[in-house]
């Protein structure tokens, strides 16, 4: 039997709201509370609230944790300042991501920001690596984190922001401080899953309700608690992969077309020769754009054909809410990989003509 | 707006979450409040062909939601008369009102007494 799914310190705020729950990851967590569509459209528009307290916090502290992140992580921990992060992977020996997450740079800390599925085998990982003089500690069970994300995001937060700090707009992106928001001490970054500018505020996880209750008192700015099936599609329309469907332990960075956030430089580090060797061959099969030329769905497992014949699978796909068209990611052979080409998606007995697109899929109108 | 869940008492029911309305040799076909609920907002129905002969229990479409797919099952056996375009173009109506103006497909029936064998409106809500 599977263990019973787990909940986050702001289930019971979920259930007031009157959030349909899933299954997510072992977590119970809002799939929606009005709608995806709807909440989509408000994170777009105007912002949205998200609790990703699933998300697994793991910090790294003493003399060798430099030297542990070097060896682990696929970027060059070294180019960070205090206060600054990256996105980065962990790679198995075949260059495989095991993890995909963020890496702050904190005054006391190195934090690592986690998907909630992995974190205890990012933890087994990390431990496994045995660097001498750097220290491990799985905080997530203490740590809520929520997301606010979207164009009025940094307006909100300016409202329940101490006055004499400086305003959250002027936080850089990738870059992390240690505030009070709405009088609960938090650690917030700017970073987000949604390609809208936004925070995603980590706190103790006692205080994640005063922190969810201060940000919604400020309805006056449109914002909506939004649940994980907006965070999907918001992030699909980004090309943002979802480890455990785009990118997984078989697929590397190169492959998933993320090799800019790889700094190979001659540095080595767990994974790093397999990732050597294919930016320097190249790969045979690449993650790509669909976007459907009909307005059918294409979804997760569906066959990508090339003249009839299969050649890989949709890894995750959706309707855009954006665009008004399907959208997916799925691995093709290399020489498919081109925008402009013309494939197929199998949905359920239809072939249905998709194109090859650059991602994102969607981008704001300027 | 989503519609109150409701099971009118005017319709027979399969216990795949579909209903039917009969009018005389012919058929009205949608899903119940409990199926429209389970899927959540309606993106895309892609209907049956008009014309087209559809089995009794046998899928004759599909809605799809953001987040799933779901067949579609025909109660009865019979000929499409007509698709709902109105369903077609905007799909959400299967939540805003699933009895109405959500309704799916219009059925030349192959056999109207077989309507006898399907449920009624309290026989299919004591199966949620």
């Amino acid at each position: 039997m599977a263990p019973a799914p787990r909940r986050t310190p702001l289930y019971d705020w979920h259930v007031e709201l009157g959030a349909r729950m899933v299954d997510f990851a072992g977590w119970e967590m809002p799939v929606y509370y009005v709608g995806i569509n709807e909440e989509h459209r408000a994170v777009r528009a105007r912002a949205g609230l998200f609790d990703v307290s699933h998300m697994g916090q793991i910090e790294v502290t003493g003399s060798g944790a430099e030297g542990l992140l070097k060896k682990a992580l696929a970027s060059d921990v070294t180019r960070l300042e205090e206060g600054q992060a990256q996105y980065s992977f962990l790679l198995n020996e075949k260059g495989g991501i095991v993890d995909d997450l963020i890496v702050y740079r904190l005054p006391d800390r190195w934090l690592l920001v986690v998907n909630a599925g992995n974190t205890e085998a990012d933890f087994a990982h990390l431990k496994a690596l045995k660097h001498r003089g750097a220290t491990l500690a799985n905080v997530s069970d203490a740590t809520a984190m929520i997301a606010l994300q979207g164009p009025v995001a940094l307006e909100l937060l300016a409202d329940i922001w101490p006055k004499k700090a400086a305003a959250p707009d002027t936080l850089k992106p990738f870059t992390a401080i240690a505030r009070d928001v709405a009088g609960v001490p938090c650690l917030v970054a700017r970073t987000g899953y949604t390609g809208e500018p936004g925070v995603e505020i980590m706190c103790a996880a006692e205080r994640a309700g005063d922190l969810w209750d201060g940000i919604l008192a400020r309805r006056e700015h449109g914002v909506v608690p939004s649940g994980l099936g907006a965070r999907d599609t918001l992030r699909l329309e980004m090309g943002y992969p979802l480890h455990g469907h785009d990118i997984d332990a078989k697929t590397t960075p190169i492959e998933a077309g993320l090799g800019r956030f790889v700094h190979l430089d001659g540095r080595e580090f767990v994974g790093s020769a397999v990732v050597a060797k294919q930016v320097a061959k190249g790969v045979k099969r690449r993650l790509v754009g669909l976007r459907l030329v009909d307005r059918a769905i294409p979804r997760e497992g569906y066959a990508i054909l090339a003249d009839g014949s299969p050649v890989g699978k949709i890894t995750s796909g959706t309707l855009s809410p954006s665009i008004d068209r399907g959208i997916g990611l799925g691995y093709v052979p290399a020489n498919l990989a081109t925008p402009g080409t013309v494939l197929q998606v199998d949905v359920r007995g239809r072939v249905r003509d998709a194109d090859v697109v650059p991602l994102p899929f969607y981008k704001k109108e300027s | 707006m989503a519609a109150a869940e409701s099971y009118p008492a005017d319709l027979r029911y399969h216990k795949d979450h579909d209903w039917v309305r009969v009018d005389g040799d012919e058929a009205v076909f949608g899903i119940t409040w409990h199926a429209q609920d389970a899927l959540g907002e309606v993106v895309y129905f892609e209907p049956p062909a008009v014309n087209s002969h559809i089995d009794a229990d046998g899928s004759y479409g599909s809605l799809e939601s953001v987040k799933a797919v779901s067949d579609v099952i025909a109660p009865l056996g019979g000929t499409v008369t007509a698709v709902n375009d109105a369903v077609v173009e905007t799909p959400e109506t299967v939540n805003e009102d699933p009895y109405g103006d959500g309704w799916l497909i219009r059925v030349r029936l192959d056999d109207p007494s077989a309507v006898e064998g399907l449920l009624d409106a309290a026989a299919y809500q004591a199966l949620l």
